[in-house]
């Protein structure tokens, strides 16, 4: 029963096979971070699983509407130890979203913790629903 | 045009190259077992003193895993929560998984269990373990008469 409830986590990592038509200079393996994307009323929430990665190997840049993602993941292996068995591989992160017009581009928020990366993408002002008030007659 | 007569030849040299490639992925002891989907994903390094084991567990606190182990096995458990839903939220994309999980790994020799440490770092847990003392291999030295 336990098994059936986390056939979810169980998805195995995804390698990037071709970014933007653009080929990567570094040997590594690179996989695109697993996400979440959902919105509230102020904003767009990104959470993105990055495990390896902390604040300073995270990369994000935003040109025009694209939010690109890259992630640089040292592995580091343990020295006078051998691998006798493997599951994943450790390797770099990168993923690009399109975002629309509504997000307000100057006040995004990125916070690292535990291999994990999210995003606060407020909305724009003129995004936010606004709700008209019925006045009686 | 091959002649008949050198095809047997290079065959042999096929064989030999086949028997040669086969040695060298015997010889490898690292099994890659990518389909296998289990969470969470483990590596696993040896040597005679003990050995290394690392997970990525993304997005879990440090609290939240529980590591158990026994003389032969250790077991990881914990869970991943969702966000806490707030009023009107509306998911565009849900790719990361949640629940609860607990994995339970046969190690290939007996573990001091009171030497046991576990760091959690960036989302990567590494648990190192130490080789028990009784279960080292001894060298016995062969006497001359």
């Amino acid at each position: 029963m336990a098994k059936k409830e986390n056939k979810s986590l169980e998805i195995p990592k995804q390698e990037v096979i071709k970014v933007d038509e653009m080929e990567r200079t570094r040997s590594r393996h690179c996989y695109i971070p697993k996400t979440d994307i959902y919105e509230t009323e102020d904003e767009i929430i990104l959470v993105a699983d990055v495990p390896g990665a902390d604040q300073d190997s995270v990369d994000i840049a935003l040109e025009k509407n694209i939010l690109s993602i890259n992630a640089f993941v040292e592995t580091d292996v343990p020295a006078s130890y051998d691998r006798i068995y493997s599951e994943y591989e450790g390797g770099d992160y990168q993923r690009s979203f399109r975002l629309s017009d509504e997000i307000n581009q100057n006040n995004i928020k990125a916070v690292v913790s535990n291999g994990e990366l999210r995003l606060h993408l407020p909305k724009a002002e003129p995004a936010k629903a606004k709700k008209i008030k019925v006045k009686a007659a | 045009m091959v002649s008949k007569f050198r095809v047997p030849a290079r065959w042999r040299e096929m064989d030999q190259l086949q028997r040669e490639m086969n040695r060298l992925f015997e010889g490898s002891s690292v099994k890659h077992t990518s389909g296998s989907h289990k969470y969470p994903a483990i590596n696993l390094w040896a040597n005679e003193e003990g050995q290394i084991i690392k997970a990525e567990m993304p997005g879990i606190k440090a609290d939240d895993i529980n590591i158990n182990v026994t003389s032969d096995t250790l077991t990881i458990s914990g869970s991943r929560t969702h966000d806490k839903a707030v009023e009107n939220t509306r998911y565009h994309r849900q790719e990361r998984g949640y629940g609860s999980f607990t994995r339970t790994l046969q190690l290939p020799f007996m573990i001091d269990t009171g030497s046991v440490e576990a760091t959690f770092k960036n989302g990567v847990l590494d648990i190192r373990l130490q080789r028990a003392e009784s279960d080292k291999p001894k060298k016995i030295a062969v006497k001359s008469e």
